[in-house]
Order: C-alpha cells, then structure tokens, then sequence
C-alpha cells in the first residue's frame, strides 16, 4: 500500500472516530438530563402526585394535579389559537406567497421565530393582563400561540412545498379553483407533514416557562378557570427548584420528568405521524 | 422558405405550403379537404405566446377536427405543448405568460371576458406526461370530478365512477381495488387511471401531454388502443416525441417548428408527402 492511500485510509478512519464522538456526545446529554431526572424524580411519583393538589409548605405528600392539568389546558388552548393561524399562513407563504406581502409575512415570522420567549410574554401581559387588570391561563395561551405560529407557518410552509406541482396542475385541469386545489388536494397530501410541523410546535411550547410568568402566574391550588391564574408544569419547577424546602425540591424533580415525559410523548408522535405518511395513504 | 403565408389561410387548410411542389400541394387538394372536415372543435387563430421576453409560439393557426385524433409532433423546445396546455388556459398562473390571437371551443373564444375557467376545464380534460394520480383510494380519483361538479346525484357517482374506468379500459383491472390507493397502481394503469379521471368530467376535448412518455412499451400500447376507441366519443390532441406513435394512432398531424406550426393536414398525408422540407427531414429523423 503506498503512502498515499495509507494516509488517505488513516485521514477516513479519523474523521470517523471525531463524527462518531461527537455525535455520542450529543446524545450523551439527553441521556443524563433523562437519567438524573429519573434518578432525582421517579420516587417522588406516585398516584397522589398525579391526583392531588400542592399542601402547604413544610407539609408532606400533596401532587402537582393542578399544574399538569393546567399545563394541558393552557397547552391546549394555545394549540387552538396557534394552530389554525400558523397552518394558513404557511398555506398562503407555499401556495401565494411569491409577491411582495408574502416577502413580508415571511421576513416577520423568522423575525418572530428568533424573538426571545419573555418578550412574547411582556407583549401579552402589556396587551392582555394590563387591560383586563388579572392574571390569566388565556394571556399565558395567547403567549405561547405567539410563540407557536411563526413556527408552524415556516414548517407548513416547507411541507406545501414538497406537494408535487403535477398534482396541482392535475387539479387544475379537473376543473377545480385555485383554492379549492389548495385545500382539498396540496393541503390534505401534506397534511402529515403539516400535523407532524404541529406536534414538534406544541412539545417546543409545553415546556416553556418565560412567557408564562407575567401572564398565567401560576396558582398553588387546582383551576381549570381560563380568566384566572392557572399553575403549569414548567411554572411549578421554576417556584419549587428555587425554594428552600427539600419536599419542594423533590416535587420540582418529579415535576421535571413528567414535563420531560409528556414533551416526549408529544415527539414520538410525531415521528410516528411521519412516519405513517409515507406507508398507506387511505 | 418560409410556409406561413400572412393571410389567405382558411380553416382546414393552416400553415399549408403554397410555395413548393404545387403538384403535392395539389393532391393534398385542401379544398376537397376543407369542405369535408367538420366544423372544428378547437381552433387557434393567429395566436401568439410569451414567457416573458421568450416568443414560444408564432400565429399558430390550426382547426382541430371532432372525433379524431390531432398528433402534435417536433423536436423539444418547439411549442407543441405550450400550445396544448394554451387550450385548457393553464398558463393563466404562469408568471409572465402573454398571448396575442384566439383560441375558440366550439366557435366560442376561451379568452372571452365571460369565460369561466372552471367551467372551461370541465370541458376539456387534460392528462399530464407523469401519471399524477391523487393520493386517494382508485375510486376517489376518478370520482373527483363529478363530486366536485355537481354533475350527478351522489348515488350516480359508482356508475359515473365504473364507466369512466371502462372507457379507460381499466375497470377490468381494478374493479376489486376500488379502494386501493391509486398511487399502489403500476405506471401504465396510474396513467389509464388519470384518463378515467379525465374522461369521468365528461368533456369534450382530451388532450394529452405525452402521455406515454414514462411508460413500457406494453403499456403503451395499451393506451394507444385505449386513444383509438376513445375518439368515437371524443375530440383528441396528444403531443409526442414519438414519431411512431403519431403516425400510428393519430389522423391528423401538426408539426412545430421553433414556435411555428409548420405544417398540419391529414397524418398519411403529413407523414409520407409532406409539403415543407422541414418536417420531412424531421419526420425521417435528420435533426430533432
């Protein structure tokens, strides 16, 4: 073998070793995120943490039902609001999107994506909780669609873009409108994608705490009302790992590896969403 | 020599040369051949096409006989399908697209101000060069259509659905896969599949755009007995690279020249005297 293809052999072999070791590391701090969590949080978790309200500093036993609930409601609502926003105008940017309006929807949402999570949060408590003069789980929503929507449109965006242009033209030719192609025939072929986009959005916000505490505040007992403050998840650990009582400390632990749990669900969906999309359709 | 004379052309009788061998021109006798063809179902008048700053298409003129094939032959590049597409105005979302002239359906313009395009495709089905079947069940492709339009009565739409799988000669084929996805099909059946859903419209006029061009030969073949059977009931423009093929299926052949419809008559005609020495060095494979 001569020196060449001897130093070429060995120049492979050490990218691949540099790849493989960085690669290993990226992994290797979800892992410990996931395994100190389990570590810290899994014994706290029992039927009472999922079913019962906070008790009062100093006591013990109690759950974070308020918070998981409320995570799910103010979650919820955002996907509500978020969705449907963010899924047309990523319609429209694919679909019309080429003249100058779409140039500044496009520039506005990437201007938004890159916005930090507590401006989104100072925008909905100066827009939201200032004139109402409250706290409330819908601010904390209103927050987090803001959030979600740029998010969203550029994802159902990219999705629309992929729909093949023969299908349009195909639809076209049929005798159907321009939007009528839109929806029915571009929008429902990538209607997985554009789900999976939705998915990724909510498990990116279900975890997000800076833009809810100046709008949901978060609450010590249960509520479900959406005009009142309303716990979440995320808030919870943010009070619980700063206080100075160890039960709150391990509640904050196992509050973490719920959240952490419930963000992955979320994702594995939608990789199995994808995934369905490219087996049987229909 | 040019073969486009600026006026004087009639229906029947476009693009015709006058200038060589007046003894073909004569046994071509476009007069006999005038008064014979029906009245056309499509027909282009002077018409003119731009991408832009890009003249595609130079006063086409061409009269499209009913219940025949028109074959629309040259080399890439020449317009034959920027032309076909013109019929069904797909180039209204085009970017930058610009006509001049007609084209008239049934006598009237498809650019006239009161012309529903929606309406207008109904009445001319078209069938791409890819099979592009929806991402639907055999089934929901062809019913598409007449879903959409309104043209029957729900409970109608499975006999709707078979007939135009049979005109397709496909029904035999997929009658038990009815809910299949379309895509699950093979490219040749996709293809019949997109005719079926052409034809389940009812239209008037099929035009076709290369249709066979990602097909095998069985395939092809299959849809060029498929084209001859179908023009007892409709009126049909295919455009093709396949000189074989147009000689084969089609009675009426156009060829394109740089945007310029060269020469157009009867395709026996077309392909064994032909009257412009363009297409006869086309035809015989000496460029394109």
């Amino acid at each position: 073998m001569s020196g060449r293809v001897l130093r070429r052999h060995l120049a492979s072999r050490a990218m691949t070793a540099v790849v493989v070791v960085l690669s290993f590391t990226a992994v290797l701090a979800l892992l410990l995120i996931l395994g100190n969590l389990v570590l810290k949080g899994a014994s706290s978790i029992d039927w009472a943490f999922f079913t019962k309200s906070p008790v009062p500093a100093g006591q013990s036993g109690g759950g974070v039902a308020n918070a998981i609930v409320g995570t799910g409601i103010i979650v919820g609502l955002a996907a509500l609001i978020g969705v449907p926003i963010g899924v047309a105008a990523g319609l429209y940017l694919a679909e019309y999107g080429s003249g100058r309006l779409g140039f500044v929807v496009r520039f506005i949402a990437d201007v938004l994506n890159g916005t930090p999570s507590i401006v989104v949060g100072i925008v909905a408590w100066t827009f939201i909780v200032r004139p109402t003069h409250g706290y409330s789980a819908l601010a904390g929503s209103v927050a987090l669609a803001i959030l979600m929507i740029p998010m969203l449109a550029r994802t159902t965006e990219e999705m629309v873009r992929l729909v093949p242009h023969s299908l349009r033209e195909a639809a076209l030719a049929l005798g159907y409108a321009r939007w009528r192609t839109s929806l029915e025939i571009v929008a429902r072929t990538a209607l997985g994608g554009i789900v999976t986009g939705c998915l990724a959005g909510i498990a990116r916000i279900a975890g997000e705490t800076a833009p809810l505490l100046f709008t949901a505040l978060g609450n010590l007992n249960f509520s479900v009302a959406i005009t009142q403050p309303m716990q979440s998840l995320s808030l919870q650990i943010y009070v619980y790992a700063t206080g100075p009582f160890d039960e709150w400390h391990r509640l904050a632990w196992a509050s973490a590896l719920v959240l952490m749990g419930l963000v992955l669900i979320i994702s594995i969906t939608a990789r199995w969403v994808t995934r369905q999309r490219y087996g049987r359709i229909r | 020599m040019t073969t486009t004379a600026s006026d004087g052309r009639t229906v029947g009788q476009p693009a015709l040369s006058a200038a060589k061998g007046s003894d073909r021109t004569a046994s071509v006798s476009p007069t006999v051949r005038q008064s014979d063809s029906p009245t056309p179902v499509v027909e282009s008048r002077a018409y003119n096409f731009w991408y832009g700053a890009n003249h595609a298409l130079h006063d086409v003129t061409i009269a499209i006989p009913p219940h025949a094939i028109t074959a629309l032959i040259g080399p890439s590049g020449c317009g034959k399908t920027t032309f076909l597409r013109s019929i069904n105005r797909m180039h209204d979302l085009t970017p930058g697209a610009r006509r001049t002239g007609d084209i008239l359906l049934d006598g009237g313009s498809i650019f006239a101000p009161g012309m529903d395009v929606v309406a207008l495709r109904r009445r001319i089905g078209m069938v791409f060069q890819r099979p592009n079947p929806f991402p639907k069940s055999v089934y929901d492709n062809v019913a598409y259509g007449p879903r959409l339009n309104a043209m029957a009565a729900p409970r109608e739409f499975p006999d709707r659905v078979e007939r135009a799988l049979r005109q397709a000669a496909l029904w035999d084929e997929v009658s038990s896969r009815l809910r299949e996805p379309g895509t699950a099909l093979s490219g040749g059946q996709q293809q019949r599949l997109c005719i079926a859903r052409a034809l389940a419209n009812e239209p008037e006029v099929l035009l076709l755009d290369e249709p066979c061009s990602a097909l095998d030969p069985i395939a092809t073949q299959r849809i060029e007995e498929l084209l001859v059977e179908l023009k007892k009931t409709y009126t049909i423009v295919i455009v093709t690279h396949n000189m074989q093929q147009a000689a084969r299926v089609s009675d009426y052949t156009g060829f394109f020249y740089v945007g310029q419809l060269v020469e157009f008559g009867e395709t026996e005609q077309v392909f064994t005297r032909p009257i412009d020495e363009r297409t006869e060095a086309y035809i015989t494979g000496r460029f394109g």
